[in-house]
């Protein structure tokens, strides 16, 4: 058995591929280094990330994969699943050795997982844009957290980019310990060293929040109180459409 | 804004619940420079209330106070309930406000009539046009439009609001004047016709002229109210079918009616509003819309009213054995929509994957094909299994409707990402 290790890295990963076809040597298995190794292992093979490799491994893919099939991707590397790396060699694999694109061949069991995981990454990205909730602070920036199932922030800043330009605003994913910072003109990446409490809640202490921001909370809880129908109350349906893991964060929900 | 606008919100909002229109899509409107949000062309849901409905705008009317006495509204006249009217600085601060905090996609607004149809409306463009223009609100509007509004209020509307939508309420001209003495069809109709005819126009002279303004880009929609009176679903059905004919009509919504005016000896006593009914006609509607459906096929003469144990799709197909079993490597896109328990995903990732090789049931399984109802209907390589001439529609029915140890409830619509 050959087994290639790698840096967990999606540059790395596209690296092993390019070692793989550079070398016509192609592993059984990839793994992240400093995972324990299979049994039988005949050849351990570490590689090393190179940017320039990965990019061109990228570019070759996009020439043989629309950007959806691009998109899918990068969807399932963002899903963090166990094993995603060698789904996605398979997948990219089969992708460059096929004479026409394979994305729409979903009787292939790689392709019809990966285009599953694709779903699946792509409709928290939508919960994440229905149910961030900002915070206004006292120095007017919009505070969010929460937690998503996947690492789907990178592909959804754009979305809050685009709609809420005119205010600065911070979003940031708990669990993964990073967010994003957007100062009016740019969004960066950001890391909060100090473990704040509003990092565990979510919630912002009263004192840091603008003067107004309690009132509008309280509006908002308001209203979604009384725009429910009681005689329709229907609380198994509320709580698959509101998945509980995101009430936490929910200002409706405190 | 103080905390005296919590009980003016909490009284409008219980007033403008009934409404169940709250779709904010249709309309792609990217970033403006200098301006609020943006419009994201599929609806976005923000979040879901008690009673498991999707909340993506601020659904709210500017008064409920109302001269009119319709006997299915909370909001009529002869009813003693709190009133209030909120100022238009204060509605411009809530939806601006709970837009920043991405609580709601933007703004649905409604409104009792006050002294007459046309200052009502007048009041209602004013609030948009300040919005749009003075605020420079970016994000999604739905406007009500008044029934009995004079054309040019409608056409100014249309300028700002991104979806316009006249509530027809009673599906037959004579219940609904019954019921609501003040309004009759043309008061309905009249304001419809309009706002298709300025869509219509607009997308006609924006083709020649990039620059001309937009009119309603996420066109119309409209409201009947189900179980007040004792129409059937057949003449629902018509109805929206009919009025989809009309290219502006985006979605018409069905309003299980809920006794809010239990001492009216007009409407029905209902314990408990028609859900299951509402829902398949939500089933009904969709299969107008995305199935290639003909309303006849789905509700007739002999069959004026939706079956309520099963969905109209397994009804139609177990009234018609002589269309099946359809062959899964064969058969065309629109053969494929008509098989129970496949739908419009399964069946465009069953062409697309065709062209690489035969298709086999347990694909079929993961490709998200319900099985349990679509093994009658299907040949597909292995099988003939048992089809529905070997096991009789009234045996499949039987199985079907079988309590299991999990059963689903059919109050639930399924079509959670809709449009
Ligand atoms: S016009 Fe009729 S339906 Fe509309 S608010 Fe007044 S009473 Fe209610």
């Amino acid at each position: 058995m050959i087994v290639f290790t790698y840096d967990k890295t999606f540059e790395g990963l596209l690296s092993c591929i390019f070692y793989a076809y550079e070398r016509k040597i192609f592993p059984d298995i990839v793994l992240a280094e400093g995972t324990p190794l299979p049994l039988f292992c005949e050849e351990v093979i570490p590689i090393l990330t190179e940017e320039k490799k990965s990019e061109r491994v990228w570019k070759g893919l996009s020439k043989k994969l629309s950007q959806a099939g691009l998109a899918v991707i990068t969807y399932n590397w963002l899903s963090e699943l166990p094993d995603t790396e060698n789904l996605l060699f398979r997948y990219i694999r089969k992708a460059i050795d096929a004479p026409k694109s394979i994305e729409l061949n979903f009787g292939d069991p790689d392709v019809l997982l990966a285009s599953q995981i694709y779903k699946k990454v792509s409709y928290e990205r939508h919960r994440v844009i229905q149910f961030t909730r900002f915070q206004k602070t006292a120095d007017n920036i919009f505070f969010a957290a929460l937690e998503p199932l996947y690492n789907v922030l990178p592909i959804a800043i754009s979305h809050f980019k685009d709609r809420f330009s005119d205010q600065k605003w911070i979003i940031y994913d708990i669990k993964r310990a990073y967010g994003y910072f957007y100062n009016l003109s740019e969004v960066t990446e950001i890391r909060f060293e100090t473990q704040s409490s509003y990092l565990i809640t979510g919630q912002l202490d009263a004192s840091l929040m603008s003067e107004d921001e309690q009132l509008f909370q309280k509006l908002w809880k308001t209203y979604f109180k009384s725009i429910s129908i009681k005689e329709r109350t229907n609380p198994k349906l509320h709580r698959q459409n509101l998945p509980v893991r995101f009430w936490k964060y929910l200002t409706e929900k405190q | 804004m103080n905390e005296s606008v919590l009980e003016k919100l909490k009284i409008l909002a219980e007033s403008a619940k009934y409404d169940v229109s709250c779709a904010s899509s249709g309309t792609s409107r990217k970033h403006k420079a200098g301006g609020i949000g943006s419009a994201a062309g599929w609806g976005i849901c923000h979040s879901f209330a008690e009673d498991g409905r999707c909340i993506s705008l601020l659904k709210i009317m500017l008064t409920n106070h109302c001269m009119y006495d319709c006997a299915y509204c909370i909001n009529r006249r002869s009813n003693d309930i709190p009133r209030a009217t909120l100022s238009v600085s204060e509605l411009v601060d809530l939806t601006i406000e709970f837009y920043r905090r991405n609580y709601i996609e933007g703004l649905f607004l409604s409104s009792g009539i006050v002294r007459n149809p046309d200052y009502t409306m007048e009041r209602l463009v004013r609030i948009v046009k300040d919005l749009r223009t003075l605020y420079r609100f970016n994000g999604y509007i739905h406007l009500k439009g008044i029934p009995g509004a004079s054309p040019e209020l409608i056409h100014e509307a249309g300028l700002y609001a991104d979806r316009l939508s006249v509530n027809i309420e009673i599906p037959n001209e004579q219940s609904l004047q019954l019921l609501a003495p003040e309004k009759d069809f043309q008061s309905v109709f009249t304001p419809m016709r309009h706002i298709q005819q300025r869509v219509l126009e607009s997308a006609e002279e924006r083709k020649k002229y990039r620059f001309a303004p937009r009119f309603a880009p996420a066109g119309q929609s409209t409201q009947m109210i189900i179980g007040a009176t004792a129409d059937s679903d057949k003449d629902i059905l018509r109805l929206s079918s009919a009025l989809y004919q009309r290219p502006t009509m985006k979605r018409v919504y069905y309003s299980g009616f809920v006794p809010v005016n239990t001492y009216d000896q007009r409407l029905p006593m209902l314990k408990q509003p028609p859900l299951v009914r509402e829902n398949r006609l939500y089933q009904a509607d969709w299969l107008l819309r995305f199935y290639q459906f003909k309303v006849d096929e789905i509700v007739d003469d002999a069959y004026p009213d939706l079956d309520l144990e099963i969905d109209p799709k397994l009804a139609w197909a177990l009234r018609h054995p002589e269309r099946f079993p359809v062959d899964i490597n064969q058969a065309d896109y629109e053969m494929l929509l008509r098989i129970p328990g496949l739908g419009v995903k399964s069946a465009k990732m069953i062409i697309v994957s065709r062209r690489y090789g035969r298709i086999n049931v347990s694909q079929l399984k993961k490709m998200g094909v319900v099985l349990k109802k679509a093994q009658y209907f299907i040949t597909c390589n292995e099988l003939p299994l048992q089809t529905i001439h070997e096991v009789r529609p009234e045996r499949i029915r039987t199985l079907l409707t079988q309590p299991s140890g999990k059963k689903e409830d059919p109050r639930q619509l399924k079509l959670i990402f809709e449009e």
